[in-house]
C-alpha cells in the first residue's frame, strides 16, 4: 500500500500565550513563535506507519509512506522529523500560510496525488491552529474519491478494502472503502488496537501514541529524498476564495473580586452580574 | 565535532517519551521507591537506551551529546530518579566495552540496551567513597573462578540489577590492584543486602550489596588484573559530564517553572512578576542556568573533540551541581508553600538535586582534582 500522508507545521498549541497580534489585526505574528507538527497530523503519520508494516517488525516497510506540506523552507524541519519517525520521501511546496486557504491547499494536493498515485490520503481531522476542518473534505470531492473522517480505527482487509471506524454519538459506525480513498484520523487512531495493516497481527497491541525516533533513523533520515515544488506547478492557476479579514486576541481577563459569603454572591449575581 | 539538528531531534524525542511515559507516572513511582520494570523496554524501543553506544551493539551509534542531550530530554519527566536508573547503564557498561573482549561484549551489552537486563556499577563500599583506591572488596583466584567477598553501598539500580560491574582488589598495590568483574543476579553468596531510602531520587532503587565467597567465573573478569583504576577514571569523566548535564537540565526545568507560577500566581493584587525582588531572583536564575549549560556544551564538545579535560569536566560538574542547588533553592521560594509539596516538579527536583554535589565524586573531591589541573 502507498499512502500519503498531508502535514502542517502550527504554533505550538502548549505556547498559546506566545501568538501576538498587531494592532493592525490583518495578520497573526510569527516571529518568534515555536513551531510543532500539528497533532492529528502526527497521529495520520503514525496510522500510515501502521498500515505500512507488520506491527512485530516497524523497522521494514512493507508499502510508502510519502510525507507533503505546504510552507516555507523551515517546514522542512517537520518533514525532516517525519522521515526520521519512519516515512519514506517528503515533498514540500513553497507557500506562506498567509497564501493559502483550505480549498487551495486541497487543489495542490489533487496535483500530488496526481503524480504520486497513492491508494489512500491520510491526514489529520483539522489542524489545531486554524480548526477549519476542511481540506481532507474538499480533496475527496476533487479527487471523487470515497471520504471517511475522524476515523477512530483502520483495518486493512485481505481484498484490499478498509474498514473505517467512526466514533459517533452512541456508538461506533464502521464504514467500508474501496481505495483510493481519503481518510482523516482523529486522536483515537494512535490507541494500541486501532490500526492493522493486513500483514499485522490482530493479537497485536500497539504503544499507544506516536512512536519515536531512534537516533539511527534519525541520522538516516537526513539522506532520504526531499523534493521542493512552487506553488504554482500544483495549483494549476487557483487562488484562494476566502481571505482572512481581522484577527483578534481573546480579551484579557478582568481582576476578580472576593465576596464575604454566598449572600453576597448571589446578591452580586443578581445585581451587577445580572445573570440570575 | 558540532551539534546538528539530530541532536536537537533526538533531544525533543526524549522529551516527549519522558512527558507521554514517566511524568504522568511520578509521583507514584516516587512513593514505590522504583518504576516499572517494562519502562526499560519500553525507553529501549524508543531507541533511548544506550543512545551513545555502538549500534552493532544495540546502541543508536550517537556521540557523546547524543547521549547527553537525551538525558536533557529525559529530565523533562520530571524525576532525576528515574533517568538515574534508565541511566546506571551508561556507567556500568563502559568498562565492559573498554577492557571486554568481544565474547563478554555480546554477553553483557545488547540484553542490557534492549531493556531486558539491568546493569549497575559498584565501586562505592561501607569504608570506601572519595578514596576510591581504599576498595577492600577481595577477589581472589581460585583456578577458573575468582571468589570475591566483601559488600558496596549506595549502588543505583542495585536492588534489581541483573548483572553488576564490581570493582575489586586482587592485590595489595593501590591503584594496580583493582580488577572490574561482572557479578550476576543468582551467583551464590551475592545478595541485595538494604534497599536504602534517600532524600531524592526516590524513583530509582539504591542498594547495599553483599558478596560472601561468591563464585565468579573467570570470564567474568574484566580485562586483565590490575586494569580497573584506569577505565574507573575514565569513566568518571563521563559520569561527572553527564551529571554536570543533570545540573544545568534541572536548573532549566525549575526555571521554567518558576517562571510560570511567577506570572500566574497574585499577591497584594499583583503577579509575582510585579515585584521587582521577584524580577531580579528570576534574572540572576536565568544568569546562572545559561551560563552553567553553556559551559557545559562548550566542556562536552571538546571531550567529544578527543580533548582529556579532567579538570574541565570537574569544574563543569561542580559549577553545575552549585547552580542547580541555588536555582531550586529559590525555586522553592518562588513557589511558597506549595514549592514544598510533594505534587510539584520544583519540589521534587530541588531535593534530586542535592544529590549532586555528592555523587560521582563529592565537590570537594572535585576541587582537588582542579587544584592539580592548576598545578597546586
Ligand atoms: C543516590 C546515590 C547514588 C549513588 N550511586 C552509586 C553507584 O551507582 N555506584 C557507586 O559505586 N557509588 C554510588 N554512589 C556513591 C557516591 O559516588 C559516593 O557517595 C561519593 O563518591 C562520595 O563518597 P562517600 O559518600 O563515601 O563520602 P566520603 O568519601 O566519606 O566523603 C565525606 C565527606 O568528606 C569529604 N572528603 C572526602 N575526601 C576529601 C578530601 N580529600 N578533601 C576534602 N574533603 C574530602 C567529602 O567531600 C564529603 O564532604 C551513589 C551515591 C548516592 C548518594
Amino acid at each position: 500500500m502507498k499512502i500519503l500522508v498531508a502535514l502542517k507545521r502550527v504554533a505550538d498549541p502548549d505556547n498559546a500565550n506566545k501568538v501576538k497580534i498587531p494592532a493592525s489585526g490583518d495578520k497573526v505574528e510569527t516571529a518568534g513563535l515555536e513551531w510543532k507538527l500539528n497533532p492529528f497530523d502526527d497521529y495520520a503519520l503514525e496510522a500510515a506507519l501502521r498500515l505500512t508494516e507488520n506491527g512485530k517488525n516497524p523497522k521494514a516497510r512493507v508499502g510508502e509512506v510519502v510525507v507533503v506540506t505546504l510552507g516555507p523552507k523551515e517546514c522542512e524541519t517537520q518533514l525532516r522529523s517525519a522521515l526520521a519517525t519512519g516515512a519514506d520521501r517528503a515533498i514540500r511546496v513553497e507557500a506562506t500560510d498567509e497564501a493559502l486557504d483550505g480549498r487551495l491547499v486541497a487543489h495542490a494536493l489533487r496535483a500530488i496525488v496526481a503524480e504520486e498515485k497513492p491508494d489512500l490520503v491520510v491526514m489529520g481531522k483539522q489542524a489545531v491552529d486554524g480548526d477549519n476542518n476542511q481540506v481532507g473534505q474538499a480533496l475527496a470531492e476533487l479527487l471523487d474519491w470515497p471520504m471517511a473522517t475522524f476515523a477512530a480505527t483502520i483495518e486493512e482487509e485481505a481484498a484490499g478494502s478498509v474498514l473505517v471506524g467512526r466514533e459517533v454519538d452512541g456508538g461506533v459506525c464502521t464504514l467500508r472503502l474501496k481505495p483510493p480513498a481519503v481518510i482523516t484520523v482523529d486522536l483515537r487512531i494512535v490507541a494500541p488496537a486501532s490500526v492493522y495493516s493486513k500483514h499485522t497481527d490482530k493479537a497485536h497491541k500497539y504503544a499507544d501514541g506516536v512512536r519515536f525516533a531512534a537516533l539511527p533513523a534519525i541520522m538516516a533520515a537526513k539522506k532520504k529524498p526531499l523534493a521542493v515544488k512552487t506553488l504554482a506547478e500544483v495549483t494549476g492557476g487557483a487562488t484562494p476564495t476566502a481571505s482572512y479579514a481581522k484577527f483578534e486576541l481573546p480579551p484579557a481577563r478582568k481582576a476578580g473580586i472576593k465576596v464575604k459569603d454566598v449572600a453576597e454572591l448571589v446578591q452580586r449575581l443578581a445585581t451587577e452580574a445580572k445573570v440570575l | 565535532m558540532a551539534l546538528d539538528e539530530s541532536h536537537d531531534r533526538l533531544r525533543d524525542s526524549a522529551r516527549r517519551f519522558a512527558e507521554e511515559r514517566i511524568g504522568p507516572h511520578v509521583v507514584d513511582w516516587e512513593e514505590a521507591g522504583e518504576f516499572p520494570r517494562e519502562l526499560y523496554r519500553e525507553a529501549a524501543a524508543a531507541g533511548l537506551l544506550g543512545v551513545s553506544f555502538p549500534e552493532e551493539l544495540g546502541g543508536g551509534g550517537g556521540d557523546l551529546l547524543h547521549g547527553l542531550v537525551a538525558s536533557e530530554g529525559l529530565l523533562r519527566g520530571g524525576s532525576s530518579g528515574v533517568v538515574a536508573g534508565l541511566g546506571s547503564l551508561g556507567i556500568a557498561l563502559p568498562p565492559i566495552l573498554l577492557l571486554g573482549d568481544d565474547e563478554q561484549r555480546q554477553r553483557f551489552v545488547p540484553p542490557v540496551l534492549a531493556g531486558e537486563r539491568i546493569a549497575a556499577l559498584a565501586i562505592t563500599e561501607p569504608g570506601t567513597g572519595s578514596d576510591v583506591a581504599g576498595v577492600t572488596t577481595r577477589a581472589v583466584r581460585d583456578g577458573d573462578d575468582y571468589r570475591i567477598s566483601g559488600s558496596k553501598l549506595f549502588i543505583t539500580s542495585g536492588v534489581r540489577a541483573d548483572q553488576v560491574t564490581v570493582l575489586a582488589r586482587t592485590s595489595e598495590e593501590a591503584h594496580a590492584g583493582l580488577t572490574f568483574f561482572v557479578v550476576e543476579r543468582g551467583m551464590r553468596g551475592f545478595e541485595v543486602s538494604r534497599a536504602l531510602r534517600k532524600t531524592g531520587w526516590c524513583a530509582s532503587d539504591t542498594a547495599e550489596l553483599s558478596f560472601d565467597d561468591v563464585r565468579v567465573p573467570a570470564r567474568n573478569r574484566v580485562g586483565e588484573e590490575g586494569s580497573g583504576f584506569v577505565s574507573l577514571m575514565k569513566n568518571f569523566q563521563s559520569e561527572r559530564l553527564a551529571l554536570a548535564f543533570f545540573g544545568h537540565a534541572t536548573a532549566e526545568i525549575v526555571l521554567e517553572d518558576a517562571l510560570e507560577y511567577a506570572r500566574e500566581r497574585r499577591a497584594f493584587g499583583r503577579p509575582l512578576t510585579g515585584f521587582q525582588v521577584t524580577r531580579h531572583k528570576l534574572a540572576w536564575m536565568a544568569t546562572r542556568v545559561h551560563a552553567a549549560k553553556a559551559f557545559d556544551y562548550a566542556v562536552a564538545l571538546r571531550v567529544q573533540g578527543g580533548e582529556y579535560l579532567v579538570g574541565e569536566v570537574s569544574m563543569a560538574k561542580n559549577f553545575a551541581a552549585e547552580v542547580a542547588n541555588e536555582v531550586c533553592w529559590e525555586a522553592v521560594q518562588i513557589l511558597g508553600g506549595m514549592g514544598y509539596m510533594r505534587e510539584t516538579r520544583v519540589e521534587r527536583l530541588s531535593r534530586d538535586a542535592r544529590l549532586l554535589p555528592i555523587g560521582g565524586g563529592t565537590t570537594e573531591v572535585m576541587n582537588e582534582v582542579i587544584g592539580k589541573s592548576l598545578g597546586l
